[in-house]
Parts: C-alpha cells; structure tokens; sequence
C-alpha cells in the first residue's frame, strides 16, 4: 500500500475531527444510532432500510468506511491517524461504519497489494461503497488446516477457465455477490499449483447449500462449482501465485479476527459491572462470589494484558508495513480470551444465561449465548489455534519439526 | 472402574445396549424436532421404567429393587452418553426424598407409583439462576405452599414435586395453585419457573435437619454421573475421529500435539471418574456424602467443561455443526455445570466442609 504521510498538525488533525462532526450531524440518521452495521457480517440477508442505504451511500461516498485505502479506488486515501479519528467521532456519535464484510476486512486489502490495474478498478470501489458482498471459497471437506491440498480444479479453456469442485463452510456463501477462491491449476504441485481467482456466484453451475451451526443459524454453506466458466481476467496475480496470495489474505483475515476493533468493542462492559447485576455483592459492593470474583479479575487482567499486546504490535508492525507474524500470537490469544469471556457470562448468569429462546430472556441474553456457541468457531476458523501454534513454533521461534 | 457385582453388571450391559440399539442420538435430535416441552419420549421411559431402571432406588417393599445409587448411576451414565431425553434422573433424585423423608403413608403412596413409571416426580429446590439452597423464600402455612421455583428440570412430565421450603421438604401434586413457564435453554430439555400459589402440601417430616442437603447431593451425584457418560461419549467420539480424519497426508492422531491433548483428556476422564464413582459409593454407604458428592460434582463440572470444548475444537469445522452430535453435549452440559452447583459454589462449599 501506499506510504503515509503523517498529518503535519494539531492543528490538521483538529480540522479535520470537526469535518467528521460535520459529517456526521449532516448525514448520520438518528434512528440509526447504536445500530451495527448488517452488511458487515455474515449474518444474513440485509434489506436496507432507507435511512441505512442513505448512511452506507453517505459514507462510501467519501471513502471513510475504507479511510486508508487509495483515493483513485475509492477509499479515502487517509493516515491512520485520521482514520482513528473517524473511529473516535463515529463512536462518539454512536454511528457505526457501514461499510465492512470480508471485501473490506481481506479481500480489498489482498488484491490493492497483488491485483492488476483493471482488477483494483474493477472490484475495489463496489467494496469501498458497501455495494458488493464477498465470500472466502478457500477450504473442502479435505483440505481444512491442510488447504494445499485443496482440489477444486480449474482447467484452462483457452480464454477463460472451467471450474470444478467443492467448497466448504464458505460463510455467507448463500447472500455473496462474488468469491474469491484458491483453486488448483496445476495437480503436479501442491502448493504451486494453486490460483487465486475471483467467481461470480450467480453463474451457471454455481450451488449453495446452507449448513446450520450448533448456535442454530445457517451462516455457511457447501458450494458446488460444476463446469462453472470463469473469465482469464479474473485471475489475481500469476497462475501458481495462489498459495503466496492466499495466504497473505489469511494474514488479514487473522488481524481482524483477533479484532482489531471488534473484539475490543465485544469485551466493552466490564464483567464486573454485569456480574453484580446477576450476583449478591456484599457491604462494599464486591462480589460475594470469592471464587467467581477470582476469576472475573484473572480474566480482565489478562484481557487488559492482550489489548496492550495488540497495541504494541500495532505501533511495531507500523514500521514494518502491516501484518506481521504476531498475527498468530494475537489471533490464538485474543479468540481464547473471547471464549473465556462468554463462558465467564454464563457462569455470571446461571441458567439466566443459557436461554435458547423465550420471553425469560433479554435479548442481550439470548445474543450473548448464540455468540458464545458462534465463538467456538473463532478458534478454528482462519487457521485453528493449533495451526497458530505451528506457525509460531516454526516459523517464528525456528523449532524444527522432528517428523 | 468401581468393582461392580453381578447383578450391577448385568444392569450395566442393558443400559448400555438399550440405548446404543433404542436409544441413540436420532431419538433425542426426534425429541428437539417434536418441540414438546416436556421432552422425552413417555414410550421409551416406560420402557425404562419396566426395566426397573426408575425403581433402582427404591426399596423392594415399594416397588423398587433397593440396588442403590452406584447402579443407578451405571445407568444413568449409558443414558448421558446418548443424550437419553428421560426425567430418571429427577425421578430418581425426588423417591430418594420420598425414601429419606417421608412417612410410611407418603412412601406407599408414591414410591410404587414412581418406581413402576405410572408418575414422575422431581426436585424443585432453587429460586435464582444460580444454585443457592441457602437462600429459600417459599414457605407453607396451613399447609398452602407458596413461592417460586426457578428452571426446574423436568418440571412438565412431572406429576409430584419435592418442594424446598424455608422449613423443610414438602411433597406438592402439580394441579391446582401449581403454575409452569417454560424456560427454554441450550439443552432442548424440559425446564420450567414454577409457581407455587397456596397448593396442597405435605411435609416430608422424616428426613431431619440435613433432608435437604441429603437430597441434593443425590441430585448431585446423579447429575454428574449423566456428565461421566457424556465426558466418556465425547472423547471416544473424538479420539475415532482424530483416528479417521486425514490432513498433511496423515492421520490428525498422529500429531504429537493432539496427541498430548487427547492424553491430558484420558488423565481428566479418569479423575472425573474415580470421583463420581466415589460419589455414587458414598451415598450407597452413607458415609461422607457431603463430601463425596461435593468433589463428584466439582470433578465432573470441571472435566466436562473441558471436554465439551475441546471435543468442538478437535473435530474442527464439522464440530460446528448441528449435523454432528458434539455439539449437543457442549449445550447440555453447562447446563448441568449450573444445575445444584457450580463450580465456584461447590469449591466454597467444598472448602467450608474441610474446615478452612
Ligand atoms: C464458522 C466457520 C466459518 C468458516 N468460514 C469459512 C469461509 O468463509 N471460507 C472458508 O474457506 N473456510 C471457512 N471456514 C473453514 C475453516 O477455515 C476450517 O474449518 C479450518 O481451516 C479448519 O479445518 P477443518 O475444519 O477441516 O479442521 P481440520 O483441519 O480437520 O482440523 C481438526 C482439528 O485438528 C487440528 N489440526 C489439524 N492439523 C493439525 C496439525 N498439523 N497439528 C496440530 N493440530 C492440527 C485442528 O486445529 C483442529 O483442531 C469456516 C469454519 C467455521 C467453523
């Protein structure tokens, strides 16, 4: 990406804080305020309402819901520091970004680093404005931690490639536009015969099937690719340069998942402040609970201790450039500390906090035990706990492997 | 494995064909599917119940064949590794009050018919969320009982509650000033708010001052011996799938650092045993029970909450799924981590019993 130029002020940062309230008391809809944004996920469908589709549109326009990526794209071609000021400002405001889902958290940032000038021009804006959902056709039923070995097959047809195979767990497969997937060009080689390209998921031949989770909602599907006809154009990169591209995607994809903001936001209220809402307290206002007590204050210590990791390898990696490989530490640390935290709720709340469904439950509640059933995922998906061990014992430290 | 004798065995080996043949996971998911809030399928429990596994406690002269808590909880044990959807173990633990407490009336009235599976009856103790026997508001005044219990297990199928009250155990016949709203949990099973306004009761007035906490450490042991069978389910399953599952050319087994996992979970798997075991034993011996029943309950919260969770993470992406039956364990049993203890209670309790 390119390089940066820090803002030269106070004085710069301050004009441009009050452009943002600007902004945002020109465009933020008020019925919107302390929503999340829809899109971002992976959740569901999303029927917009008028006052979201006019906040999306607001945003993409000037390219803040993508702050620091290229102008010429769409994105809003600004410093990190004016980017954490649109953060502070739309939190402050309680607006959420609208623009998000895997376009912008790995995709976007994969292909402004490897695509072609037609391709950036091509798929970059519709992500910058929130207008095209994309989906990871990475892992098949064999190819999970081990993805080289991956065999969905793309055979060349002269001017565009014909795909067979099938993928799994594609999350939101069922509500993408597009896909970005790995496939094999080359069975002679395992990891240099993977291309990274890009498949419409309204072609002909192309078939999803939702799979429920244990959490009871259908986020992810099975997708067929039979005899699916996918344009030259559309691959990223060289053939064979699948596995370098698809890798630095999941690079991406890690930081986000080990939340950047999202995690961060997840773990706002103290556990504290919600245990003594469930559980006596005694004549200072402690917890009761010793034992409970004991582990509520473990878990934040610990938890105070990531995000000051997560800080630090911010502010270190910024000279490397971006991601780095404290992306495994950080993936394998914050995805526990989240699992932990939602197990702690349910301990905070008894039964309370083990509803399905039902009038006896807040919905925060009922939220808070679909994210714990959802969260089991966190540890496996985007390269599992184990898989960050791996990479950290071997790549990181060099231990070698004594198979 | 506890020195069983032979009848124990014998009932051991039924259990555990009835419900791999009769009883397997297919039967719970067509449970869940049918949405009836009393969940359990009464043509299964009354073949339960002929083959006297709800009379296990229940002394011969009632009905039952006396065999005691050690082989109820074989039972219930093969019943927890198919997620059995069955009010047993409430029904075990409620005759046990009746057996404790009741009078020789109360105990021919009741027991033949619980033991026989023509009623069912269970424990309504807690008051909160959370498990507190201390803090017991219901009370009884002309013998109206009053007041209101929270996520009773099996409160829909039951015919007879064993009713916590400020002073003492009373039995109350669901029917009038009886009043149930389900609360539906993680586990699909039957849980209910129960309110108690002014109903018909009778004390159980035989039990003495330790009635209560005797029946709960019934409830305990029972419930933890439903966690051994579904701690032992998940990490067969599991050990057969990292045996069968192909990743890098090799079986996921072969991987020191699974392996090492999977063997931390074998030493976890054998305390949780030894304790629940002792557990049961206790109870047959009368001797220890607070104690024995305490560390049953805290061994088996413990291991199953990591069992749960690791059972989910080994399997990888298809753990996730509700197609795949590991899933299910995960949500059944913080349920029962919750139910008559959780962990940091029974530690407190655990700690006040030894005397620091
Ligand atoms: C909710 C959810 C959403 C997902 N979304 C997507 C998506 O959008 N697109 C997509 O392409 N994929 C997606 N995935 C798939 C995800 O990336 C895979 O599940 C993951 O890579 C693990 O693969 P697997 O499920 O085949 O497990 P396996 O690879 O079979 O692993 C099973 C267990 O073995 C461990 N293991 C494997 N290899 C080793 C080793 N060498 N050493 C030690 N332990 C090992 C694993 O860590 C795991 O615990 C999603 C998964 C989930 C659960």
């Amino acid at each position: 990406m390119a390089t940066q130029i820090e803002p030269a002020t106070q004085t710069d940062e301050d004009a441009f804080r009050a452009e943002v309230q600007q902004f945002l008391a020109d465009n933020f809809p008020a019925e919107l305020k302390g929503q999340s944004n829809a899109l971002a996920g992976v959740d569901g469908p999303t029927n917009e309402t008028p006052a979201q589709t006019k906040w999306r549109e607001a945003v993409g326009a000037r390219g803040w819901g993508t702050p620091t990526w290229p102008k010429e794209y769409g994105g809003g071609g600004l410093t990190k520091a004016q980017a954490k000021i649109i953060d502070q400002e739309f939190a402050k405001a309680g607006a959420y970004n609208p623009i998000g889902g895997m376009g912008v958290m790995m995709f976007g940032p994969t292909l402004l680093e490897y695509g072609n000038e037609a391709q950036k021009k091509e798929h970059i804006p519709p992500i910058t404005r929130g207008e095209i959902r994309w989906c990871q056709g990475y892992s098949e039923p064999n190819a999970g931690s081990d993805l080289a070995n991956l065999q969905t097959f793309a055979e060349d047809k002269g001017d565009h490639y014909l795909v067979n195979g099938q993928k799994t767990w594609t999350s939101g497969g069922q509500w993408a536009d597009k896909c970005f997937a790995i496939v094999r060009t080359d069975k002679s080689d395992k990891h240099k015969g993977i291309s990274f390209m890009l498949i419409d998921m309204d072609k002909p031949g192309v078939e999803v099937r939702p799979i429920t989770m244990i959490s009871g909602t259908s986020p992810f599907c099975e997708t067929f690719f039979t005899d699916v006809k996918v344009p030259k154009e559309n691959l990223v990169g060289e053939e064979g340069q699948g596995w370098t591209i698809g890798k630095r995607l999941l690079q991406h994809e890690r930081t986000n998942i080990s939340g950047g903001g999202s995690l961060a936001r997840l773990m706002g209220q103290s556990l504290g402040d919600i245990a003594k809402k469930y559980q006596p307290t005694g004549a200072d206002g402690e917890l009761a609970d010793a034992v409970l007590r004991d582990k509520i204050a473990d878990f934040e210590i610990r938890w105070n201790s990531f995000l000051l990791t997560a800080r630090r390898a911010m502010e270190e990696s910024k000279a490397a450039g971006g991601v780095s490989e404290i992306s495994s530490v950080l993936k394998k640390l914050g995805t526990k500390l989240s699992q932990e935290r939602s197990e702690l709720l349910i301990e905070i709340r008894g039964l309370q906090g083990l509803g399905w469904e039902g009038d006896g439950f807040s919905d925060g509640e009922l939220e808070a035990v679909r994210a714990w059933l959802f969260g089991k995922a966190t540890t496996i998906y985007g390269g599992s706990t184990e898989i960050q061990n791996n990479i950290i014992a071997k790549r990181v430290l060099g231990m070698l492997d004594h198979q | 494995m506890a020195v069983l004798n032979e009848e124990q065995e014998m009932l051991r080996d039924m259990a555990r064909e009835w419900t791999v043949n009769e009883s397997p996971v297919t039967e719970f998911r067509k449970v869940r599917a049918s949405g009836e809030p009393e969940a359990f399928n009464r043509d299964a429990y009354a073949t339960m119940a002929q083959m006297g596994w709800a009379g296990v406690i229940i002394p011969e002269e009632h009905g039952g064949s006396d065999f005691g808590f050690l082989s109820a909880g074989l039972v219930v044990e093969e019943l927890g590794k198919t997620l059995t959807a069955s009010p047993l173990v409430m029904n075990t633990v409620a005759a046990s009050a009746i057996v404790l407490g009741g009078s020789d009336e109360q105990k021919a009235r009741w027991l033949p018919r619980l033991a026989s599976g023509e009623a069912i009856a269970t424990l309504a103790v807690d008051e909160g969320p959370s498990h507190d026997p201390a803090k017991i508001e219901t009370s009884v005044s002309d013998g109206k009982l009053s007041g209101t219990k929270a996520f009773v297990h099996e409160a829909h199928g039951a015919d007879l509650f064993v009713v916590a009250a400020k002073d003492g155990l009373y039995l109350v016949e669901k029917g009038d000033g009886v009043a149930l709203t389900t609360r539906k949990l993680t586990d699909q099973r039957s849980h209910a708010d129960v309110t108690f306004d002014g109903a018909a009761a009778e004390k159980l007035a035989n039990g003495g001052d330790n009635l209560l906490d005797d029946v709960l450490d019934r409830a305990r042991v029972l419930t933890a011996a439903e966690m051994l069978g579904m701690a032992q389910q998940v990490f067969d399953d599991t050990l057969d799938y990292l045996k069968q599952r192909v990743q890098f050319n090799q079986v996921l087994a072969s991987f020191q650092a699974l392996q090492h996992r999977m063997a931390d979970l074998f030493a976890d798997l054998a305390q949780m045993r030894s304790a629940v075991e002792a557990g049961l034993q206790a109870v047959d011996a009368g001797f220890g029970v607070a104690r024995a029943a305490t560390i049953a309950k805290a061994e088996a919260n413990r291991v199953m909450h990591t069992m749960a969770n690791e059972g989910i993470q080994l399997h990888g992406g298809i753990g996730m799924t509700d197609e795949y039956d590991v899933g299910f364990y995960l949500k059944r049993a913080r349920v029962l981590e919750q139910s008559f203890g959780s962990s940091s209670w029974l530690k407190d309790r655990f700690s006040k019993l030894s005397g620091y």
